[in-house]
């Protein structure tokens, strides 16, 4: 099992699973007024805000851990990751957590969000990979964008987002 | 992996088995004529063969197959159980543990040597012959489908076909489902009412079907009885009848033959006088060990995961339950207030047995010790005799699996280092044989283990020299006879001359050490020049709960292992400011290092008056920590931290307080060698 | 009603595939672990079919069915073994102790739930 995840893991980085259709079924969610997706399969729950502790030393990306039904998780802020600011938190915040495979080892992880906005499926044929230039963000913190009533979705790498994290 | 993976629970019940071959023919080795034993031995290799076959482990599957042949001659007293024959055995058991570990790998010709050995041990020097070539399946049916073809089939069936549990009119749905039917039934062979017995079977039918299936097809249908029963079959091709079974017994009136099948059943021998004796071999023996078996029969197996969402959810329980405590406290109904108190009592006795279920007992990790000592005897020309003890005392399961690779190193280390050649023993006026003992006993909330041996005992002066040419120690350094011993833990230590097959693995002490630690244990040394060494590893009897204390660093919570604290002092704000800058405090007449939790988690708040002092220590090592406010003990089910945290070296963990929020656990070992770091590098700067 | 049926093996691993393509078949299953429990078992509550393997610890396949045989209340419950070898001296012994039909190690679930079911009947 073990063995065949982390061969996984040494092919390139892109863990979108279009269906035979070309289609994704997706959560997405607002960050720093952008729009992100994340596959809909990963997503284990929505939570609203809930008591924080801190780790003293830990990254600032994943500065935090949450209990998640009786389980300690990390909380992670991908803005951070893509050196946004940290922002504050207002009623529409929300944790996704979501299952990550990381070194071969299922991880539940809490993503920090602005406000989550619904289920959807994003069509393979309006996407297009990140441009390597002209970003914000770094292009390999991103699968690929599509496009949707005129504004881009921004589906995040988050094995390359995390696994950057966990080699360092 | 998922319990329901049955390759999962395949290779789970394969190392049992081997477990039970290895301890079989490791009892058979001081008893050759164990007829329990060898019957256990050969049970293992069939179920393995068995269910191998069944999970795609294929060539496992025909190895085994020809090792349970081989045994099996020793099983029906054909040969004798030599010492060679076992020997070879476990060596084939070796290969059979490859196969199953990695199935997809070229084992080469390994299998076929060890076979060849094998054979060898069971003839003597006779021709290789005996062995049966692979398993053989059922001969495949060869399907010939046809056209639309109608039979006439006359059957009946034994008379105890039905207590037997056939039911014929099962058959005769069967055969209804092989095309259209007509079914005539003879009743002519009923016995009269006074003499029926209801149970037996009297009846025979004349069915004419039509079917586009074969001929086998039928026969299919009567596939469990064929060898039983009466059964004549024919073409009907326009109203001619053609006998497409001239070898079938002919029956146009069946007879309600009353033969027991039994009575039938010799003539498929290839040998009948041989039948009677057979039983007897098959069949168990009342005996001491059925009794054992039984009670293990009585065990469920439980995944060590499913273990852990229990512990989880009592978790979770616990910490509700603490939340409905404090509604209820501040509440007048007193149903209200008594149904808390129940909830109360019922998850801390939850909670209790949650714990007692997650332990296991070391006998289970003792067993793996006596195949390895077997072989380090054979490989060393040592004599050696392996003793355990206190094999039923319980242990976390987690502990367990993390304590075998120390323990095997330590007897390792034992056999080579510790014990002495059968020439040398009796130079020095010893048994031949060495002594290794394992024991394993319980006492407070710690088990101690310990691996003992009569050998010639830790050289102090190789030691010293050693450790001294390492640079572990300044030359002529003072240290305590303990601390002197501890130094074969050390990284890079070993105390071989040269170093040999068995201790130079590249695995050193330190590794063994270092896992004791993680297990927030400790290693104790006594040794006797001449008389053997003595390694005794304590370990907290659990991983998943510990008593903790809470204590709060700015607005943090926090909890440091109690078993680690050594006291709690005051730390006044005239004392914190006199210390400003230095990094001890005066603990009676030492002076100890401390770490400000303040500063080292840059909480950025202002100090409380009062602060306190936790002492920790690691057994010789002593560090203060100064934190804000202690809050008091705390049951803490210890949660593990994610890798996205395993670079923060200052927690060995978190767990749930009564509110539901975190609180991470301090690491000990961590803190302590930060502590004495930081005093190194004060002194450093002088 | 839905088809009780009690599964007699030591292997953990055949007694799960048992289990999993009988359930998921639609049959109810029991487990057991060696004759002896398989014969305790049966003897407290009603089955309509018996799988066991033969050869098994405590008590084997071959005694459970002869014992079972003599249980009044488990007259004409089919029987199968489960056995590693088509040796016909093993098969005329186990139905000679009073099984009804036998079923071939290593076999496929669909094997499996068509010899059940032809057991069963409709």
């Amino acid at each position: 099992m073990i063995e065949a995840v982390q061969t996984n893991d040494r092919q390139p980085q892109s863990d979108t699973h279009w269906n035979s259709d070309g289609e994704l079924e997706v959560l997405t969610f607002d960050l720093h007024g952008e729009t992100f997706a994340l596959e809909a399969a990963m997503v284990q729950e929505i939570l609203d805000l809930l008591p924080e502790t801190t780790v003293p030393g830990a990254m600032p990306f994943v500065g935090s851990v949450i209990n998640f039904r009786g389980k300690v998780i990390p909380l992670a802020d991908i803005r951070l990751a893509f050196g946004m600011e940290a922002a504050e938190t207002t009623i529409d915040s929300r944790i996704i957590v979501i299952e990550l495979n990381l070194q071969g080892e299922p991880t539940l992880v809490g993503l920090r969000t602005d406000k989550v906005n619904e289920v959807t499926t994003l069509a393979k044929t309006s996407s297009e990979a990140p441009p390597s230039v002209g970003m914000r963000w770094r292009p390999d913190y991103i699968n690929c964008l599509v496009k949707r009533g005129g504004q881009f979705i921004i589906l995040p790498n988050l094995q390359a987002i995390f696994s950057f994290r966990t080699d360092t | 992996m998922s319990m329901t993976d049955p390759i999962a629970v395949f290779r789970m019940e394969a190392a049992e088995l081997f477990e039970q071959i290895e301890s079989g023919l490791l009892d058979l080795t001081h008893r050759l004529d164990d007829r329990d034993q060898i019957d256990a031995v050969f049970r293992g290799l069939h179920t393995l063969k068995g269910s191998g076959a069944m999970f795609g482990f294929d060539a496992l599957a025909a190895f085994t197959h020809h090792c349970e042949t081989a045994f099996d001659r020793v099983r029906k007293g054909e040969k004798p159980a030599t010492s060679e024959l076992i020997a070879a055995v476990l060596a084939a058991q070796d290969h059979m543990r490859a196969l199953v570990d990695r199935p997809m790998d070229d084992h080469g010709n390994i299998g076929d040597i060890l076979l060849s050995q094998l054979q060898r041990a069971v003839e003597g020097d006779a021709p290789v012959t005996a062995l049966v070539p692979t398993i053989q399946a059922e001969p495949a049916a060869v399907a010939v489908k046809s056209a639309g073809n109608t039979w006439r089939i006359r059957f009946s069936l034994p008379v105890n076909s039905m207590v037997n549990g056939t039911n014929p009119l099962g058959l005769l749905d069967e055969l209804r489902d092989l095309g259209e039917c007509r079914i005539a039934v003879n009743t002519s062979a009923i016995p009269s009412l006074d003499v029926l017995v209801p149970t037996d079977l009297h009846l025979s039918w004349d069915v004419t079907v039509t079917t586009d299936q074969p001929r086998s097809a039928i026969d299919d249908v009567f596939i469990f009885v064929l060898d039983d029963m009466q059964l004549d079959v024919e073409t009907l091709t326009d109203g001619v009848a053609v006998i497409a079974e001239p070898a079938a017994v002919q029956a146009e009136q069946p007879v309600p033959v009353v033969l027991p099948v039994a009575a039938i059943a010799p003539a498929t021998l290839p040998v009948p006088a041989q039948a009677p004796a057979a039983p007897a071999v098959e069949r168990e023996v009342p005996g001491s060990n059925d009794a054992r078996q039984a009670k293990a029969a009585e065990n469920v197996r439980v995944p060590a995961e499913r273990l852990d969402e229990l512990m989880d959810r009592v978790g979770e329980l616990v910490i509700a339950q603490s939340r409905l405590r404090q509604l209820a406290s501040s509440s007048m109904d007193l149903q209200l207030r008594s149904v808390s108190e129940e909830i109360e009592r019922l998850s801390g006795e939850l909670r209790d047995t949650m714990m007692v279920l997650r332990m296991v007992p070391v006998g289970s990790l003792f067993g793996r010790f006596r195949r390895l000592v077997h072989d380090l005897a054979r490989e060393t020309g040592k004599v050696i005799e392996l003793v355990t003890e206190g094999e039923t005392t319980e242990v976390d399961k987690t502990v367990i699996e993390r304590l075998a690779d120390p323990l095997v190193h330590l007897v390792r280390n034992s056999i080579d280092h510790g014990l002495e050649t059968p020439e040398e023993r009796r130079a020095a006026g010893k048994d031949e044989a060495g002594k290794i003992m394992l024991s394993a006993r319980q006492a407070g909330g710690e088990v101690i283990i310990t691996i003992k041996d009569d050998g010639r005992g830790i050289n102090r002066e190789r030691v010293r020299a050693k450790a001294e040419a390492s640079g572990l120690i300044q030359p002529g350094a003072a240290l305590s006879d303990q601390d002197l011993l501890q130094l074969i833990f050390a990284p890079g230590f070993s105390t071989a001359a040269q170093v040999t097959n068995l201790s130079g693995r590249g695995v050193g002490m330190d590794v063994v050490k270092k896992t004791v630690e993680t297990l927030r244990g400790a290693i104790d040394i006594t040794s006797h020049a001449g008389q053997g060494s003595d390694v005794s590893l304590r370990i907290p009897l659990t991983l998943a709960i510990i008593d903790g204390l809470l204590v709060r660093v700015g607005t943090g919570r926090y909890v440091i292992p109690l078993s680690a604290v050594e006291e709690c002092l005051e730390l006044s704000l005239e004392e914190d400011l006199r210390s400003r800058g230095r990094s001890f405090i005066s603990l009676r007449d030492s002076l100890v290092p401390f770490l400000r939790l303040r500063d080292l988690f840059r909480t950025g708040t202002k100090p409380d008056a009062h602060q306190k002092v936790v002492v920790i220590s690691t057994g010789t090592e002593r560090v203060g920590m100064v934190v804000d406010q202690i809050i008091g003990d705390h049951q803490t089910v210890i949660k593990s931290m994610s890798k996205l945290h395993h670079d923060v070296a200052t927690f060995s963990g978190a767990t749930i307080l009564g509110d539901g929020s975190v609180a991470l656990i301090l690491d000990v070992a961590h803190l302590v060698a930060a502590g004495q770091q930081q005093e190194a590098q004060v002194r450093a700067a002088g | 009603m839905t088809a009780r049926i009690l599964t007699v093996d030591d292997s953990a691993s055949i007694r799960l595939t048992t289990k999993v393509t009988l359930s998921n078949a639609g049959y109810d299953i029991t487990e057991a672990v060696n004759g002896a429990e398989g014969l305790e078992k049966a003897k407290s509550g009603q089955f309509d079919l018996i799988v066991t393997d033969l050869n098994m610890p405590v008590m084997d396949g071959l005694t459970m069915i002869e014992e079972l045989r003599k249980l009044p209340a488990h007259t004409g419950v089919p029987i199968i073994f489960l056995t590693t070898e088509s040796d016909a001296d093993l098969k005329a012994r186990a139905k000679a102790a009073g099984a009804t039909g036998w079923l071939t190690k290593p076999f496929d679930p669909e094997t499996l739930v068509k010899i059940v079911r032809k057991v069963l009947g409709r």
